[in-house]
């Protein structure tokens, strides 16, 4: 947790600078980087931004503190953004996010926790992180420990059927340290995910699988904050943040669109890109 | 069933009839061959001593840990154990969390869904990350017996053996696999290991220490050298008294430490001799018979020649019937060296 701003204004403020910080990061490591998922790195920022620098416990200068909340980033093709807000915390320096996918660098196309500090699993191949997460979880418990852990995933990430195995056994286990979080841009590779594969009613079903559901505009960083405040009172069962957002949110020619889910940005729209988030402001 | 036009099983090899009965057969005089333990009830065993031994220590399974064994465990620490239901994806994904808490978590069912079914969660969750989790699966190769092809896994070792990062133990016996389950303890890694259904006789010394990395020569033979794994040790041993009447000195290595294999002890074996038999209850592709290969034909190359499961599924039946119906007989193994020695 970085320095707490006073009052709950300021702290909202600091949040969405910092959201717009990591947001500008992304788009330029992924522009050097000439490929990586632009549109679910954008998505989540503001979900994941509320988490690095507000509400977990983490200390970057010592990873493996055996107290800290853990974050698995299930959807792990949003790499770019676990980067940004690791460096942006000081796990490393920021000149390395212009080493993303290059030869020999830590900063793998998709997260490895063998190669960089503060990635707590490597993942990339999607549906795991949720059995992972539950596997802390019951660890965490076991420890006696208070520690929270959070599990980000895609809308089309949730159509693998382990998830589901997931849903289940987090809810049978009883994990209240756990939460969930679905980055529900509606959209997946192959285009929006009820063409795909209809995965509606998803607040339904995740209630029918045991677990307390909060659904919030995942762009509104009150409305984060206070879902993650309400996901840490509930007891007995696991929480999920059902989490409406917009694909490649805060650049408007990425916005919603099924073409920028896995292509970086030309130097071109990075300037544009730049100008509409305000860099340098 | 009633498809009479069934082309691929069960196959028709050129078997030799009759012989001695594989893992029935305890007419074998080596240390203990009287004692037979199937080598999941040793695991359950060695798995109840090590929990008591280290607290750190957590057993998952998928629904089957009245036949994996691990239920003695469950009984004793019912707070450490986890049944994930039937869904090896998860058991394996939960078995990897605990790990990054620092637990020492086994993770088993059988051999054919532990690894066919989780494979990419083993992969890119275990492997990839290098996580401390031990892969325990039973009812490997065709003594699974009665219950047929969907659950024999003949293709287990291949699949773990392919993966960086991963250990691939199969024991020929109880006392060994005992030794195996307090050895991958003290080891961080992933580790897979790959135990059976059925009985097996005692084939390993009393004082044996297994070592990961370290294979077992029973006897260096002049003429012929055998590797073996598992079940196939105890064969391997009656394959090579049959041909000592014969006059043929056939020696017998146990290379329980399929990855890392024992390089060492294999030149040994293949410079002692021009011929190499490789023996498993496994698919000839990928397995053993492969490991052999793929070093001795860089390092050293003999003549080598693979017994084991020739490309075809298994199916029902007794298990010392298929071992026969397989050619997973020291008969076998014995015109096998013969014919290739022109004997
Ligand atoms: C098991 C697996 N299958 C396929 C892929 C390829 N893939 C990467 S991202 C993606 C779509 C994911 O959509 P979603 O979960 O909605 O992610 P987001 O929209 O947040 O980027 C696919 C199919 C993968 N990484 N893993
Ligand atoms: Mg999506």
């Amino acid at each position: 947790m970085t320095q707490t701003p006073i009052s709950t204004e300021e702290l909202i403020l600091f949040l969405k600078k910092q959201a717009k910080t990591v947001r500008i990061e992304i788009l330029k490591m992924l522009t050097i980087a000439g490929s990586g998922h632009t549109g679910g790195s954008l998505s989540a920022a503001d979900i994941v931004t509320a988490l690095y620098f507000y509400k977990m416990r983490h200390n970057p200068k010592d990873p493996h503190w055996r107290e800290r909340d853990r974050f698995i980033l299930s959807k792990g093709h949003a790499a770019p953004l676990l980067y940004t807000v690791l460096a942006l915390s000081g796990y490393f320096d920021m000149s390395l996010l212009t080493t993303l996918r290059k030869i020999g660098s830590p900063l793998q196309g998709h997260p490895s926790s063998t190669l960089l500090l503060g990635v707590e699993v490597s993942t990339g191949s999607l549906g795991q992180g949720l059995s992972i997460s539950n596997g802390i979880a019951i660890g965490l418990k076991m420890d006696g420990l208070s520690s929270r852990v959070y599990c980000l995933l895609g809308d089309g990430e949730i159509q693998e059927g382990q998830v589901w195995e997931a849903a289940m056994s987090a809810a049978h286990y009883r994990l209240d340290n756990l939460c969930a979080i679905i980055d529900n841009n509606g959209l997946q590779i192959d285009g929006h995910c009820h063409e795909v594969m209809a995965i509606e009613p998803i607040r339904e079903k995740w209630k029918a699988f045991g677990w307390h559901v909060i659904e919030i505009n995942g762009h509104d960083m009150e409305a984060i904050l206070s879902a993650l405040h309400a996901a840490e009172k509930v007891q007995g069962k696991p929480s999920l943040i059902l989490a409406h957002t917009v694909k490649g949110k805060g650049v408007s020619i990425f916005e919603g669109k099924v073409e920028y889910h896995g292509i970086a940005p030309t130097q071109e729209e990075l300037e544009k890109a730049l100008k509409e988030l305000g860099d340098g402001e | 069933m009633g498809n009479k036009e069934q082309k691929t099983n069960p196959p028709s090899p050129p078997f030799t009839k009759g012989g001695s009965g594989g893992i029935t057969n305890s007419k074998l005089k080596t240390p203990n061959s009287e004692l037979k333990i199937a080598t999941r009830d040793a695991y359950g065993e060695a798995l109840l001593e090590l929990g008591k031994k280290r607290n750190d220590v957590v057993v998952l399974d998928a629904d089957l840990s009245c036949s994996t064994k691990t239920i003695k465990f469950a009984k004793l620490f019912p707070e450490r154990f986890f049944n994930m239901g039937v869904a090896e994806q998860d058991m394996i994904g939960t078995a990897s969390g605990l790990s990054l808490t620092g637990k020492l978590p086994f993770a088993s069912t059988f051999a054919v869904f532990e690894t066919g079914r989780a494979w990419d969660q083993i992969r890119q969750t275990i492997c990839y990350s290098n996580l401390n989790v031990k892969l325990v699966a039973t009812h490997s190769g065709i003594t699974v017996g009665e219950d047929g092809a969907s659950h024999q896994a003949l293709e287990d070792v291949a699949l773990m053996r392919v993966l960086a990062n991963m250990t691939v133990i199969v024991p020929a016996d109880g006392n060994e696999t005992k030794q195996v389950v307090h050895a991958i303890a003290d080891y961080y890694g992933p580790v897979y290991v790959r135990l059976g259904r059925s009985k097996v006789p005692s084939v390993m010394p009393d004082d044996y220490q297994f070592q990961r990395g370290k294979a077992y020569t029973f006897h260096t033979g002049k003429d012929v050298n055998i590797v073996a794994m598992g079940i196939m040790v105890s064969i391997a041993l009656d394959a090579a008294k049959i041909l000592k009447q014969d006059g043929i000195d056939a020696g017998v290595i146990n290379m329980s430490s399929v990855k890392p294999l024992d390089h060492e002890q294999l030149l040994n074996a293949a410079k002692a001799c021009g011929l190499i038999i490789t023996a498993e209850e496994h698919s000839i592709i990928g397995g053993l018979g492969s490991a052999v290969s793929e070093f001795l034909s860089e390092k050293h190359p003999v003549q080598i020649i693979r017994v084991g499961i020739r490309d075809v599924f298994g199916c029902s039946g007794k298990p010392e019937e298929l071992l026969k119906l397989y050619g997973l007989t020291a008969d076998n193994i014995v015109k096998t060296i013969k014919d290739a020695l022109n004997r």
